[in-house]
Formats: structure tokens, C-alpha cells, sequence
């Protein structure tokens, strides 16, 4: 069994909470034992690095220090934003000029640990080829868009994970458990989650542009692997069709859900009835044909989710 | 020996940070020297008349210049020493310009090491001997490799000159890129009416031989004797008999071959000739695609073929040329846009590369000449051009200007407009970039008389909306996001070093830069020599150029070529290595540590082998002087002597 | 921020600025020749006062108070689209990072209710370890006389159950306390520096 430190972040114990209850039982699945780091801190986020680089790197340091303390070669985050912070950490230990300040505040160095996201543990660790292998209920005929964010793999010099402007490590375990992943052209484009509660209509903006194009793609729900977005897109998804005059009504599960519900764990289990917008398709059998050919005659019928009636939603007028 | 020393100052080029005048005294306590002085500028007519002078004057034996490097004005000293009746080799260079001044701005640690270089060269001098090189007859035949138009002007140059010329090309067609060319900038004068005849000529002059197909396999000698091989490679047809006729393709049963010539925009037939007007009309035989040569059952080409000209069993061949000169044109290509993975990264069909459009406005391309997408043949309304996509571009190694695409786009988009009025261009541009005669005009002329929108920003982002693409991008003159909704995205793709550059430099020993592409000699005074005698340089190998810079130094390198060959003979060079043959041991390692084969085995009479070198193929390398166990070998001017002279003093 | 139409090059540039982002950045921003691609991959372009385009090139002329007092720096989300775009591989979200960071030393932060978000945000962060979201919001509201922010939002979260109203608190607390003070204590005296904050418990965190 691996053994990997997890670090969960404020995120996973509040607003999502399924995100870090799927997390658990998806690596469980895979034999891959998460070790939570025992009375872990806040990372500080977006605030401390823009208060002082030092700070978010001893914040976030100081996590990873009691990862190694206990053991671990390999820290595990499901939050990018958290990563980002770990990762920034790391690199101040590294720095010659910073190496001692960051050493006084943590209490050690952090050097040689591994630091990585959910999806990377999933991909690299696991891979699409074993998940297709364990899939007990195949998600066959659904269409779901896989959404990295703006942080996951970006920048490439740091993020040192798939592609920074297209990645297919979500769609490859998409694909992996039956579904179909279009080719999203806003896979990492910034949804607008650090201005959710201070600039509510840029989320209503960026949230709006990326549900418009899954909606144009055909995208019956919007995979997600962040927490930020998860929220920006789910729960604020009415904020974004009053702003956006739209009446999207796509779910907006995460990665870990949607492989949980592939392996055949309880929905309910899994938290999806914790997500805003009902995840309910995602709940239909669709290996049978006869189902698929009439979803393929509902389809023609305009749902809410198709694009039309959006008033002026994206031109970009010079001011 | 009585040596005299001339320290220049270069101007303040090395006065500047070297206390001349101190290394001119120093240099007078050396053993045998002198003679010591300083100078303003030693290469100068009255510098070397100084050093003239001198020698009369103190009957100096040898003579050391400290100065800049050896490679510009090693000759030039050389040469006055000479007429001043000394022997050339009795003179030594010391650098103390690109060694010293240029690099560090301590003068007194400066000058310290000019006066050890000096010192050294003083130590090396005294061991010299006057060498005398030979006379060798020049083969008056040149080789030209690439058939591009650079390579074509430089062939008929030299033709024209009454020379033989054995022209390789690797492609089995020659024209280059300018044959994938519609139109040309500045004058839009169509590519192939210009080129063509040119192309003709090549293939119709008695004295080029051509072979396509083929590549340098190997090339050794020396300027005025070289042997080239050439690998021809297999075409699978005998192009002694092949008529061009065209009935194989057309009977070609595998019809979705890579259309190399369309740049992948159609589909080719296995066997084919690549475009109408290809020179030398002859078919080959794509043997990826064909049927036959994977084993399947076909053999359709062969029975259809009216001269049987067609032969599966055909295997590369070898075959040897001599040469006294080379002139290396071997083009370029062009940068793939696939590193873009915010332009789509090559997934997207509506996002072409500039020579991809090329194609499709050619009367000649896939599309006979009318503007269509590839994705579904629709004609565009909106055509977005996007400039520097790998060229200025750190981020994916190419930061250099490709120089040709601004005018390229420029052409294009006026173009795009004559084909379709109703249609709307738009050039995503950083700078404009257009030096040549009439070039800004033509760009000027694009935005005044054929309203192509210029908007100077780079894009962001490609992606497609619906069975549009949406490009985003910058207006920095405004300072805003811009948005343009287009159905056909052009990339203009930078040029880059030829694919296989790097090797070919190795075989012919020439240097390249870190992109691959060749260097000259002096980046302004020998624009096409390279730093190996006899090899020359042409177009667009020697770094991005345009057509009329590429047809210009064709002709420049063809005219140092018919200089060279004004002569009957050439001077070989004595500063190669000698065996003596009474401490020769006959142990045969300098025979095989050789990199160029110039040691063999000589008989004495009784039987008794000894090392001999071939002077004429001898490059002056030294590694046999350096693996000879008793040292019976040994490189003239560089002996270890000399070496050990310079050691002990920089050691002492 | 306000902006000039005239210029006087000499009188404005301030060098210490140019070598100051430099340094805290690591990036070198005399690389930057205007492209305009961070511009264009920005997707909080149009909310800004100046393009990301145009604060590269306000401190290559070393225009401080522009650029500290720009909106821009503080609607930057740090989504990293600008750098991994740049073809001069200039870490532009560093750059702003780093401009964040010297308007927050410089007290002249232009978005208020931002700089009062996160404030707030550390201030949970230094109380409990842990970032209380359910908490968070009521002080951000009321500190920015907002009071409804994200009220609709709350009958939906209370019924999934995902508010919680008590605040999560590690053990180690006075540790976490302990970094914030240090890094307070030395944070002018890096750079030598020495333009303090303005200590007002209102900003202070």
C-alpha cells in the first residue's frame, strides 16, 4: 500500500466536504493509504502571498514538515491553490538567500519531498488503464467536460504536471471510466473563484463564459478537481445565470466523485447530494442503446443549457 | 636568433586596458629579442612597414606580433614578414585583444598577461624553422549541395563559367521552398514563372549533373582535391528510362500517401511526381505507402508503366565525385507550430502554417488555387494572420527574427483579398519589419489600398466557437483584449536550421551557431566562406534570409568559387605532421588514431615499415603527434618543442 | 488611479523601483518588449486600469506610484496565464505578486474591500490556524458595509449542511501566531526600508 501524507485544506472541511470524503474512498479503492497530517494549518492562500512570500512559504512549510516528521516521502493535496503554496514553500527552502529565514520559522528544511495534486496521484500512480480495469458501473454515453483550472498545471516550470495549455490527464480518467470527454477549450482558462465574495460579477463573467462553452459542447456536467472552482461553479452557478442572463443548470462534480460513482460506490456515499446543482443525470444508465438513442432524440430539443438568448455575453468592447 | 616584438594598441581597443608601451620594454629582456616596440595600429599599412623596416634595420630572424586574433590578420603579417625576405613561418601571433583587453577591465592584471602571452610566443619563436609548402593542382569542378534557388543561381553561375558542377539534391525534385511559393514579395510575380526556367536550365546545361534524391554520404580531401560520396537513394524507378509520364500515378491504387509537396493539405498517390513542373520530371515511389514494398499484392505501377522503368529491388546506391570546391545551400525549414499549445498545437484544421497557405494559393495546390478551409472546403470570410509563431520567441527556443515573415504575411493577405473582395484580413503583428527595396511600401500598400487590418499585438489564444475559431488577442496601441472571430488562421512560421544541418557540418567541418545554422567566416567580411578552405556558404543555411539575399549569395559564393578555380594550382599547407623515421618504433597507433587516413605504412628497403603521412590529406590536427609513444612524430609548427618552449615560460 | 497624458521621463523614473521589482521578482523586466500576450491571455483584462502590458511597461519607466496604486496588481487572480504565455519567459504573475506585495509595504493598496478580505482571511488564519469560512464573511460584510454579500447563498449551504459555526483550531496555535509576528517584525527591515504601516488595528493584521 502507498503511503501518502494528505493535506486537505480549509476548503475540504467546510464547502467541500465530499470533495475530501470522495478523495478518501477513491484512494482507498486503489490501495493508496492518505496519512493526514496531523493538526495541519492553513496554507494562507492568496492573502499570504501577497502579504509577504515568506509567510505563505512558513505557513505552508510548516505542513510539510510535520509530513516528513511523520514519515512521508510524498504530500498529497487535492486543493491547487494549496498546492501552489506547498510548492512555493518547497522553493524557499531551496533558495540559498531564503533558506535560513524559512528554516528559523518551520523549525527544519523540507527538503526531497514529493508534493502533488489529487489528479496527479490518480493519474501517475494509478492511471487510466487500471481505473478502466476496476469500473463496476461504466458511465458509458455521458458527456462530461473536464476543467482543470488555472492552477493545476500552470506555470509548467513549477507545476511540472501534464500540459499547461492542454492537459488530458482528467480526460484520459474521464474516458477511462466510460464517458466521453469533448476537447474543452477553456480547460485552464481562471474562473474567477478568488473574487467570488469581493467581485461577485467577474464570477459571474468567467464562471459564465466556461459553463456557455460546456454547454456548447454538449457537456452534461462539468468535472472539476479544485475546490474553488467546484464552488465558484456550483454554488454560485444562479449568481452567474442572473449576471450572465442564463439558465445553465449543469452539475459540477469532482474528479474523485466521478470515478467513485464509475467503481460503483453509493452516489450518496460519494457526497454528491452535497453539490448545489443535482447531479442526477449523472445517475442514468446509459450502456443500454435504447436509452442512448433516446437521449440522442432529447437531445435536439433545446434544453436549458443551450446557448442562444445570451445577451451580448462575451464581445469585448475597448472601454 | 634575433627576434624583434611589436605590441599594437589596436586604437584603445587593447591600449585601453593593456599598458602597451610597459609590454613593448618588458618584451626587451626576453632571450634574443632585440627589438621591441608599440604601435597604433600594427595591421596598417605603416605598421607593417615598421615591421619592415625593423627587420632591414636590426636584421631580425623572427618576429612576434601582439595583437588581435590570429584568424583575420595571422595572413597579413605573415605576408609582410615575407616581403621583408623572412620565411612566413618565422613570425608568431600573440592575442591580446580578444584574450585580454576585450574581456577584462584590470589593466594592471591586463597588461601582466599580455606580457606573459608575449613571452611565450617569444619562447615558441625560438624554436621555429622555416617550413615551405608545395603546389597542388586544383580540380576544377565544383559541388553544390541543395537545390533551392540559392544552390540554382550558384550552379548556373559557375556553369555559365564553363565549370562542371555536380549539383545533390535530398528531395527528388530540385526549386526548394520558393517552388512551394504562389507568389513573390515584393513585386507579387508568380514563384514558379521565375524559378521554373531557372530549374530547366539546371537540368538542361551539359555540364551539371544532377542527382536528386540523394544525400552527402561522406566527403574528405582538402580545398582543390575533395572526394564526395553520394548516397542516391532508392526511388524504386529507373530514372535512365522514367519519361515522366505520369500513367504509374494515375493507375496508383494507394492514394492517401503524405503529400510532402502540399505540405499535407491533399493526399498524394505512392508513386508520384510531386508537382507539374518538378525538375527532373521523374516518379518515385513513397515506399511507406506503397502497396508492393509492404508485402502486400500490387505491382500495378510496374505493368502500366510503358518502358518498364519501375524496379522494387532498387537499393541505395554509392557514388564517388571529385571536387575542388563546395558550395553548401542547403536551405531551411520551417518552425512547427505544434510547440503552440495555445494556437490549438497543430489539433485544430483551421489553423494552417504559412506555407500551408502558400500551397493553398497556388494555382498548382490542393485546392487548384481557390481559398478554402481545410476543415469543410468552405470559402473564409475572416482571415486572421498571427506573426512571430517561433521566431522572437525565447519561450520556445527561437529568439531571432525570421526576417521573411512580415513580408510574407503582407503578400498573403493582399492576395487573400485579390482572390476573395468580400473577404476581411486581419495581421496580429509585434513589429513590422521590412528593410528591403520597396518592402515597406508593399506593407503600406497592404493596409492603404487592400484594407488589411493591422493590429499590433500578439494572440493569446486560438479556440474554436462553434465552426469559427476565436482568436484573442492584444491591441497594445489601444491597450485592450481584442477579439477576432475568423474561419481561417494563418500562422506565420519562422525559419529554422535545416533538418540534418548539424551532421552535414560534420562532414564537411564547417561550424554552425546554436540553431544550426552555418557560420561564415567574418560576420562582414567573408559573408560566405566558412572557416574550411574551399567550402562556401549559400542562402538560407547560413541564417534566415529572403529570396533576393538567398540569389545574391548564390552568386557571391559562385564568384569566390571561379576565383579559386582561376588558378591552376593551390599551395598546400605545411603545417603538418612529419615522422622521423629514425625514432619511428613502427607501432602503427598514429595509423589508427588518424581521423582523415593520412598515415600509411611506407617500406624501407629490407622490409623495416615506418609511419609515412600524406601532406595533401594531413589536416594538421595533431593527434598522432600526441598518441606517438617516442615522439618520432611530429607536427611541424606545433612540435612539442614548441609546445613545452610556451609551457615553461607561462610555468617558470 | 488617474491617468497622465504627458510624461517627463527624467523627472518620473524612479530607478530604486525598477531594481526593487527586480529583485523581490527575480525577474528581469527590461526582457519584456510589449507584445501585448499577457494582455491577451489576461481574462481580467477588462477589469483593469491598466493592462498587464501596460504595468510591465510602467516599470520598465519606473513610474512607482502608478503602478503601486493601480487597481490591476490587486484584481490580478494569479491564474498564471500571462506567464505561461510570455515569449520572453518573464514570470509576469511574479511581477505581480511582488507589486502586491510593495503596495501592501507602501500602504497603497487601491481596492480596499479586497485588502479588508484578506486581512480578515489571515486574521482567522493567525486565530485558529484554519481559515473560518462561515465567520469570515459576517466581518467582511460588515467591514465593507456590504451587509447582504452572499446572503443568497446561505439557506442552500445551511440546508447541504456545509456551514459550520463553530471555527476549526489546530493545537499549535501560539506557533502559528509566532510566524505572523516574525515575519511582521522583519518584513521592513529586509529591503531596509523602513516605511512602516500605519499600525491602525482597523488594517493591521
Amino acid at each position: 500500500m502507498k503511503r501518502v501524507a494528505y493535506y486537505k485544506g480549509c476548503s475540504l472541511e467546510g464547502l467541500a466536504v465530499e470533495y475530501d470524503r470522495s478523495t478518501r474512498i477513491v484512494c482507498e479503492a486503489f490501495g493508496i493509504e492518505l496519512v493526514e497530517i496531523p493538526d495541519w494549518n492553513c496554507c494562507g492562500s492568496t492573502p499570504a502571498h501577497s502579504y509577504d512570500p515568506l509567510l505563505s512559504a512558513a505557513l505552508a512549510g510548516r505542513n510539510l514538515a510535520i509530513a516528513a516528521d511523520n514519515g512521508c516521502d510524498m504530500v498529497m493535496t487535492p486543493c491547487p491553490g494549496c498546492l501552489k503554496s506547498l510548492k512555493g514553500a518547497q522553493e524557499t527552502c531551496e533558495d540559498p538567500q531564503q533558506r535560513k529565514a524559512f528554516v528559523d520559522l518551520v523549525g527544519k528544511d523540507v527538503d526531497g519531498l514529493k508534493t502533488v495534486s489529487l489528479l496527479q496521484l490518480l493519474y501517475e500512480e494509478v492511471g487510466a488503464e487500471a481505473l478502466q480495469k476496476a469500473v463496476q458501473r461504466p458511465l458509458t454515453g455521458h458527456v462530461l467536460i473536464p476543467y482543470y483550472g488555472c492552477l493545476l498545471t500552470r506555470p509548467a516550470q513549477k507545476a511540472r504536471f501534464d500540459d499547461p495549455e492542454n492537459p488530458i490527464s482528467m480526460d484520459r480518467l474521464i474516458e477511462a471510466t466510460g464517458a466521453t470527454a469533448p476537447d474543452f477549450p477553456y480547460k485552464t482558462e481562471c474562473c474567477g473563484a478568488t473574487y467570488g465574495v469581493t467581485r461577485n460579477d467577474f464570477v459571474g463573467r468567467l464562471g459564465g463564459r466556461i459553463l456557455d462553452m460546456a454547454a456548447r459542447l454538449g457537456g452534461e456536467a462539468i468535472v472539476v478537481a479544485c475546490p474553488l472552482c467546484q464552488q465558484n461553479l456550483d454554488m454560485r452557478q444562479k449568481q452567474i445565470n442572473k449576471y450572465y442572463k442564463s439558465a445553465f443548470n449543469l452539475p459540477v462534480p469532482y474528479i474523485s466523485q466521478i470515478i467513485g460513482l464509475a467503481l460503483g460506490i453509493d452516489p450518496k456515499v460519494l457526497g454528491l447530494n452535497k453539490l448545489c446543482v443535482s447531479p442526477r443525470v449523472l445517475l442514468e444508465d446509459r450502456t443500454q442503446p435504447d436509452q442512448e438513442a433516446q437521449r440522442v432524440g432529447a437531445a435536439v430539443k433545446p434544453g436549458p443549457n443551450q446557448p442562444g438568448g445570451i445577451a451580448g455575453g462575451e464581445s469585448i468592447q475597448p472601454s | 636568433m634575433r627576434i624583434g616584438v611589436f605590441v599594437c594598441n589596436c586604437g584603445t581597443n587593447i591600449a585601453g586596458t593593456v599598458d602597451t608601451k610597459r609590454v613593448a620594454s618588458e618584451a626587451l629582456s626576453f632571450a634574443d629579442v632585440v627589438y621591441a616596440t608599440n604601435y597604433m595600429y600594427t595591421c596598417s599599412e605603416p605598421g607593417q612597414q615598421e615591421i619592415q623596416r625593423a627587420i632591414g634595420e636590426h636584421g631580425l630572424q623572427g618576429v612576434v606580433v601582439a595583437a588581435c586574433s590570429p584568424r583575420m590578420h595571422e595572413p597579413t603579417f605573415r605576408r609582410a614578414v615575407e616581403k621583408a625576405g623572412l620565411n612566413r613561418y618565422m613570425f608568431e601571433m600573440a592575442n591580446i585583444r580578444e584574450h585580454v583587453s576585450w574581456i577584462g577591465n584590470d589593466r594592471e592584471a591586463n597588461t601582466q598577461k599580455a606580457i606573459d602571452l608575449v613571452r611565450m610566443a617569444v619562447a615558441k619563436l625560438r624554436f621555429n624553422n622555416p617550413l615551405f609548402s608545395s603546389k597542388m593542382p586544383v580540380n576544377k569542378r565544383l559541388l553544390v549541395i541543395g537545390g533551392g534557388v540559392a544552390g540554382i543561381q550558384a550552379a548556373l553561375d559557375c556553369a555559365d563559367g564553363g565549370m562542371d558542377v555536380v549539383m545533390v539534391e535530398r528531395k527528388q525534385y530540385i526549386g526548394g521552398k520558393m517552388a512551394k511559393l504562389d507568389k513573390t514579395f515584393p513585386t507579387i510575380d508568380c514563384s514558379s514563372c521565375i524559378l521554373g526556367p531557372k530549374m530547366v536550365d539546371v537540368s538542361q546545361k551539359e555540364n551539371i549533373t544532377l542527382y536528386a534524391a540523394s544525400e552527402i554520404e561522406s566527403i574528405s580531401g582538402y580545398i582543390g582535391n575533395f572526394t564526395v560520396q553520394i548516397r542516391k537513394k532508392a526511388t524504386y524507378v529507373n530514372w535512365e528510362a522514367c519519361t515522366g509520364c505520369g500513367l504509374c500515378t494515375e493507375k496508383c491504387p494507394s492514394k492517401k500517401a503524405a503529400d510532402y509537396f502540399n505540405e499535407g493539405l491533399g493526399a498524394a498517390r505512392a508513386i508520384n511526381i510531386p508537382f507539374p513542373q518538378a525538375i527532373p520530371k521523374k516518379a518515385a515511389i513513397d515506399a511507406q505507402f506503397c502497396r508492393q514494398l509492404n508485402g502486400k499484392k500490387c505491382g500495378v505501377c510496374a505493368k502500366v508503366c510503358p518502358v518498364q522503368a519501375v524496379d522494387f529491388e532498387m537499393k541505395d546506391s554509392i557514388v564517388t565525385e571529385q571536387v575542388g570546391a563546395i558550395i553548401v545551400a542547403t536551405g531551411y525549414d520551417l518552425f512547427d507550430h505544434s510547440a503552440y499549445g495555445e494556437y490549438g498545437a497543430g489539433r485544430y484544421p483551421d489553423v494552417i502554417s504559412g506555407i500551408q497557405y502558400e500551397r493553398i494559393l497556388s494555382a498548382s495546390g490542393p485546392y487548384g488555387g481557390h481559398i478554402r478551409r481545410p476543415s469543410d472546403g468552405k470559402e473564409p470570410k475572416d482571415i486572421v494572420f498571427i506573426s512571430c509563431v517561433g521566431s522572437r520567441d525565447a519561450s520556445v527556443g527561437r529568439p531571432y527574427c525570421s526576417g521573411i515573415c512580415c513580408m510574407y504575411i503582407a503578400k498573403q493577405a493582399i492576395l487573400t483579398r485579390d482572390h476573395l473582395p468580400e473577404s476581411n484580413s486581419y495581421v496580429f503583428y509585434m513589429d513590422i519589419r521590412s528593410p528591403g527595396k520597396n518592402y515597406d511600401e508593399f506593407v503600406r500598400r497592404a493596409q492603404e489600398e487592400y484594407g488589411v487590418q493591422y493590429i499590433r499585438g500578439r494572440v493569446g489564444k486560438i479556440y474554436p466557437r462553434g465552426d469559427r475559431m476565436v482568436v484573442q488577442g492584444a491591441d497594445t496601441l489601444l491597450g485592450v483584449q481584442v477579439e477576432v472571430e475568423a474561419d481561417l488562421v494563418v500562422l506565420a512560421t519562422g525559419v529554422e536550421s535545416s533538418a540534418g544541418a548539424g551532421e552535414l557540418a560534420e562532414k564537411l567541418r564547417i561550424s554552425y551557431d546554436q540553431y544550426g545554422f552555418y557560420m561564415e567566416s567574418h560576420p562582414k567580411l567573408r559573408p560566405v566562406e566558412t572557416n574550411t578552405a574551399g567550402v562556401y556558404l549559400a542562402g538560407a543555411c547560413q541564417g534566415p534570409k529572403d529570396i533576393p539575399s538567398s540569389v545574391a549569395q548564390g552568386s557571391a559564393a559562385a564568384s569566390k568559387v571561379q576565383s579559386l578555380f582561376a588558378h591552376d594550382t593551390i599551395e598546400t599547407n605545411p603545417q603538418v605532421a612529419l615522422v622521423n623515421e629514425r625514432t619511428c618504433i613502427s607501432c602503427g597507433k598514429c595509423i589508427q588514431v588518424c581521423p582523415f587516413g593520412a598515415i600509411q605504412w611506407k617500406e624501407l628497403r629490407g622490409g623495416i615499415k615506418k609511419a609515412e603521412v600524406l601532406p595533401t590529406v594531413c589536416q594538421g590536427c595533431g593527434v598522432c603527434n600526441a598518441t606517438c609513444p617516442p615522439k618520432a612524430i611530429q607536427l611541424q609548427h606545433a612540435t612539442d618543442n614548441q609546445i613545452l618552449a610556451e609551457v615553461n615560460e607561462l610555468c617558470a | 488611479m488617474e491617468r497622465t497624458n504627458t510624461l517627463s521621463i527624467q523627472q518620473s523614473r524612479d530607478n530604486d523601483f525598477i531594481r526593487e521589482v527586480e529583485e523581490a521578482s527575480g525577474q528581469t523586466v527590461s526582457k519584456c518588449y510589449q507584445c501585448g500576450n499577457c494582455m491577451a491571455s489576461c481574462v481580467y483584462t477588462f477589469a483593469y486600469d491598466y493592462p498587464v502590458t501596460q504595468i510591465m511597461r510602467l516599470t520598465q519607466l519606473g513610474q512607482r506610484d502608478t503602478v503601486l496604486g493601480s487597481s490591476s496588481i490587486w484584481l490580478c487572480a494569479n491564474c498564471q496565464a500571462c506567464t505561461t504565455r510570455c515569449p520572453q519567459n518573464i514570470d509576469v504573475a511574479q511581477v505581480m505578486e511582488t507589486l502586491r506585495v510593495m503596495s501592501r509595504k507602501a500602504n497603497t493598496v487601491s481596492q480596499r474591500d479586497i485588502r479588508v478580505f484578506y486581512d480578515e482571511f489571515l486574521r482567522s488564519v493567525k486565530t485558529f490556524g484554519r481559515v473560518f469560512e462561515t465567520g469570515l464573511l459576517p466581518v467582511y460584510n460588515l467591514r465593507t458595509k456590504r451587509p447582504f454579500t452572499d446572503f443568497d447563498l446561505a439557506p442552500r449551504l445551511m440546508w447541504k449542511g456545509k456551514l459550520s459555526f463553530l471555527p476549526a483550531r489546530i493545537k499549535k496555535r501560539k506557533k502559528i501566531a509566532q510566524i505572523f509576528e516574525v515575519i511582521k517584525r522583519d518584513r521592513f527591515s529586509k529591503d531596509g526600508k523602513a516605511r512602516p504601516e500605519p499600525l491602525s488595528s482597523q488594517t493591521d493584521i
